[in-house]
């Protein structure tokens, strides 16, 4: 299930829950990822922007191809503001056996960053900039700009 | 009539357009200058599916989204 948070995740308690849902279900293995806000660059946070709709749909084809080696995904992320040495995104996968698992975190983090539809800015004075140069492109872009004249 | 809708830091209202392509809708906002650099870096989704031909077809009442650069975590 994908969770949404106004804010920073509260870690300690949702990979408790985690953990709890699923210390029945004959998993072999848990593997947690914990991103932090770090201090650099002089900035004051992070701040989120999420388009739900297509961030659902693209959890949902990531937790079917989990379903087909056996394992299960959970996430959970922060909409607007998040201060430093906080976590706005954790996830986990819960396989059978730890190889699954952990090829599986390293594959849908590193397409989370590249494809998930957040958008991310750093917050500076009181104002929200648009983290252009850590962001990326994704894949399909520039399709307007390859406008066919008539 | 398209909706025409611009998503996280594109600081744009939605737009309202006759098209029955998504051609048509790359062709009106090439006017906009503004856009341009936003527009060759953004993706595309029809009604919250990602698209990747030009030739989409549109109808009456479809949603066109663009989505810039993403930077989630």
């Amino acid at each position: 299930m994908l969770e949404l948070f106004e804010g920073p995740v509260p870690v300690e308690k949702t990979l408790a829950r985690w953990y709890k849902e699923e210390d029945k279900s004959n998993y072999g293995a848990f593997i947690p990822f914990i991103g932090t806000i770090r201090d650099e660059d002089g900035i004051d946070g992070l701040s989120f922007d999420i388009y739900e709709p297509i961030l659902n749909s693209w959890y949902e084809a990531w937790q079917k191809k989990a379903a087909e080696v056996g394992a299960i995904l959970k996430m959970a992320h922060s909409k607007g503001d998040v201060p430093l040495h906080k976590s706005s995104y954790i996830a986990a996968v819960f396989s059978p056996k730890r190889r699954v698992a952990l090829e599986m975190i390293d594959e849908f983090v590193e397409d989370f960053k590249a494809s998930a539809p957040i958008w991310k800015y750093d917050l500076r004075d009181g104002k929200r900039i648009y983290a252009k140069d850590r962001s990326t492109a994704i894949k399909g872009s520039g399709l307007l700009s390859k406008v066919k004249d008539k | 009539m398209v909706r025409v809708e611009f998503l996280g830091p594109i600081q744009k209202d939605t737009i309202n357009l006759e098209a029955t392509t998504l051609n048509d809708v790359a062709e009106f906002l090439s006017k906009d200058t503004e856009l341009k650099s936003w527009i060759e870096n953004c993706a595309v989704a029809v009604n919250d599916t990602m698209v990747m031909d030009l030739n989409t077809a549109l109808k009456d009442g479809d949603k066109v989204s663009l989505l810039p650069p993403v930077c989630g975590g």
